[in-house]
């Protein structure tokens, strides 16, 4: 205690020169917990929205289903029998929260005067909508409130039904390749638009899954994909792991795996920019390290070299070495706690007032625009905290060494 | 009883090329309670002799005796170690800590050499600010003193842990000669009350009258040893 509080004084003799390192390592703290807060806030909300109204955060494909996910092929679909299996295993775990069979495939959408391709989803709806909560908030002009849509009706990409000037209500006809070859056609009515997401699945429309079953022709139920809900998210990869390793026993016919699992990190690209955001994040670390260390080893340095004297004097009167050392170690860590303080509460205090206002970031291509809540949780700041008092300390060995080496009639000599 | 011995002490130091003989075969003893001074001219080895007897500095040959202890080899820590416990240092430019009080540059030595709790710290500082006339300056910082005001806290300083010698290196040098005198009488003074023995180096004549004993150096050699006419002394 009494060393910190002789280090306190010493700091307070070089004010301005201890006030602007101080400023520049809590600048610095700032930076990385406003970057830290903005950041987890703009991933929490971009992949809470990838998954909670597209692809749920656990998807179970037949196994090879994936390989050729873009064609949307039907002769990779989980049989009835399978998805029942894997339905008990689903609902066994407390882990899951809800999960939702989906039949995807292409069509031909026609307005009766022009056609295009449209991706689809077969869904329950009330399944879909407790696998993928936000789905329902993405239908714009939804005919119904009770459920996103009903056997007969059909929800369309958004910028598809703009091009071919669709609306709500609005009779189109999907035409579909059936397993076997054949082709199959049907009526439905719009009962809404789905606003486009970057990433797989972002620009599909959705049907009833006895619809596409009929439209499909299928003679027995098929599955393309089942999502699952996670309770907790953050234990996705724990309980997408522990499921591939319950349905890695279950065999084909042929031996092999009749299942694949994949997490939405698997699945959306969006995961290679929370991990870019993640190496921008480190970024951010490694140059407020670098400014701590830089700052704290050039005053430390220049405090040695102009207090050789006084050390000399120390070291006269009969203070150890080690003791000698130790006052300049409690300097640099003065100096880092007090510039870590400091930034942690001038930060936490920015990111109350962006929460307040509001940071409105717009992701992709369809004009979405998110209200970001940058937070940090106390062990962020703490770490931030702690890696500068850390650095702090590191900076100062080697001045405090070096003053501790100093012999005194040599120290006492200098000018 | 000496307090210090210097026995055959020789000190060489390397410029380079050229070795430079600061000190040549010195032998020499301080008694006890001596008021001592070093004289001589510049160059003439009185800061290399102090430097040996505060065990700043290692004598190239000879042997240094100081409070009964040979000095010579000690190392960092135990050097430290035996400055603090029986050494006190006075210094030509006070060398005050300047963000320390005055008080709290007398309690320096106790606090963190001696790690002496609060309760004795507190009346062994008191009393030798009050000893030296500073104990109404307590509070003052070194900035907001005359340089004798310095010295005296100077010479708080050193006695506050009441070591058996004290040694001063120019003492004097950097106040005028009417403080300069009061300086010295107030370690004269100390001397007295406290019984701790007195080394310090001058080349003012007015100064060197007030030393007890003095060993007048030239060009690293002890040239003459003077004993004043109290006939305290030896050697």
């Amino acid at each position: 205690m009494k060393i910190l509080r002789l280090a306190f004084k010493n700091l307070l003799r070089y004010k301005r020169r201890t006030l602007l390192t101080g400023l520049l390592i809590a600048v610095g703290v700032v930076a990385v917990i406003v970057f830290v807060g903005l950041s987890d806030a703009f991933k929490r909300a971009i992949t809470g929205q990838i998954t909670d109204s597209m692809l749920s955060h656990v998807q179970v494909h037949r196994k090879g289903y994936t390989a050729s996910i873009d064609n949307l092929p039907l002769d990779r679909m989980l049989s009835a029998k399978a998805y029942g299996k894997l339905g008990d295993i689903l609902g066994a775990d407390p882990a899951v929260e809800a999960f939702s069979p989906r039949i995807r495939f292409g069509a031909m959408l026609s307005n009766y005067a022009q056609t295009t391709n449209v991706r689809l989803n077969g869904v329950d709806p009330a399944k879909e909508e407790a696998a993928a909560p936000l789905l329902a908030e993405r239908i714009k002009d939804r005919t119904r409130t009770d459920a996103i849509l009903a056997p007969g009706e059909v929800v369309l990409p958004e910028i598809l039904a703009k091009g071919m000037a669709l609306k709500a209500g609005d009779t189109v006809v999907l035409v579909a390749n059936n397993k076997d070859g054949s082709v199959n056609g049907m009526t439905f009515i719009v009962a809404g638009m789905v606003e486009s997401l970057m990433g797989p699945g972002g620009r599909d429309g959705y049907l009833h899954i006895d619809d596409a079953r009929a439209l499909l022709r299928m003679t027995e139920t098929e599955i393309s994909e089942v999502a699952v809900r996670i309770k907790d998210p953050q234990d996705v990869d724990m309980v997408a792991g522990r499921l591939q390793e319950t349905l890695a026993s279950m065999k084909n016919q042929a031996g092999q795996p009749m299942f694949e699992v994949h997490s939405w990190k698997q699945l959306s690209p969006f995961f290679n920019v929370v991990r870019m955001i993640d190496l921008m994040t480190l970024g951010v670390q490694t140059i407020l390290i670098a400014v701590v260390l830089i700052s704290v080893l050039n005053v430390m340095m220049m405090s040695v070299y102009e207090r050789v004297r006084e050390i000399g004097t120390l070291a006269a009167m009969g203070t150890r070495p080690g003791r000698i050392m130790g006052l300049f170690v409690a300097e640099g860590f003065s100096l880092g706690l007090v510039s870590a303080l400091g930034g942690a509460i001038i930060g936490t205090g920015a990111l109350w007032i962006l929460n307040f206002s509001g940071v409105e970031v717009a992701f992709g291509g369809a004009g979405q625009v998110f209200t970001l809540a940058p937070a940090v949780s106390v062990g962020q700041v703490v770490s931030a905290a702690l890696i500068v008092v850390g650095i702090s300390v590191l900076a100062s060995l080697q001045p405090a060494a070096k003053a501790s080496r100093l012999a005194p009639v040599d120290a006492l000599r200098h000018i | 009883m000496n307090i210090v011995t210097f026995n055959n002490v020789s000190k060489i130091y390397q410029m380079g090329q050229v070795e430079v003989a600061a000190l040549r075969d010195v032998t020499f003893a301080i008694p006890q309670g001596a008021f001592t001074a070093l004289i001589g001219p510049s160059g003439s080895g009185k800061t290399t002799a102090l430097n040996l007897i505060g065990c700043l500095d290692s004598p190239t040959r000879g042997e240094v005796t100081v409070a009964g202890q040979a000095v010579s080899l000690l190392g960092r820590r135990s050097g430290a170690d035996f400055r603090g416990r029986h050494l006190g240092f006075v210094f030509q430019d006070f060398n005050l800590l300047p963000v320390l009080t005055v008080y709290e540059n007398v309690e320096y030595p106790l606090l963190m050499i001696r790690d002496q709790p609060k309760a004795q710290r507190r009346p062994a500082v008191e009393r030798v600010l009050a000893a030296v006339g500073m104990a109404d300056q307590a509070r003052k910082y070194p900035g907001q003193l005359s340089g004798g005001q310095k010295q005296r806290v100077a010479v708080a300083r050193a006695l506050v842990g009441t070591p058996e010698l004290v040694l001063a290196d120019e003492p004097t040098a950097n106040l005028d000669s009417g403080t300069a005198f009061m300086v010295i009488s107030l370690m004269k003074q100390m001397r007295d009350a406290f019984g701790t023995t007195f080394v310090f180096s001058t080349h003012d004549p007015r100064i060197m009258e007030q030393a007890e004993l003095t060993f007048r150096m030239v060009d690293g050699h002890l040239a003459d040893t003077g004993v004043d006419s109290s006939g305290q002394g030896a050697s």
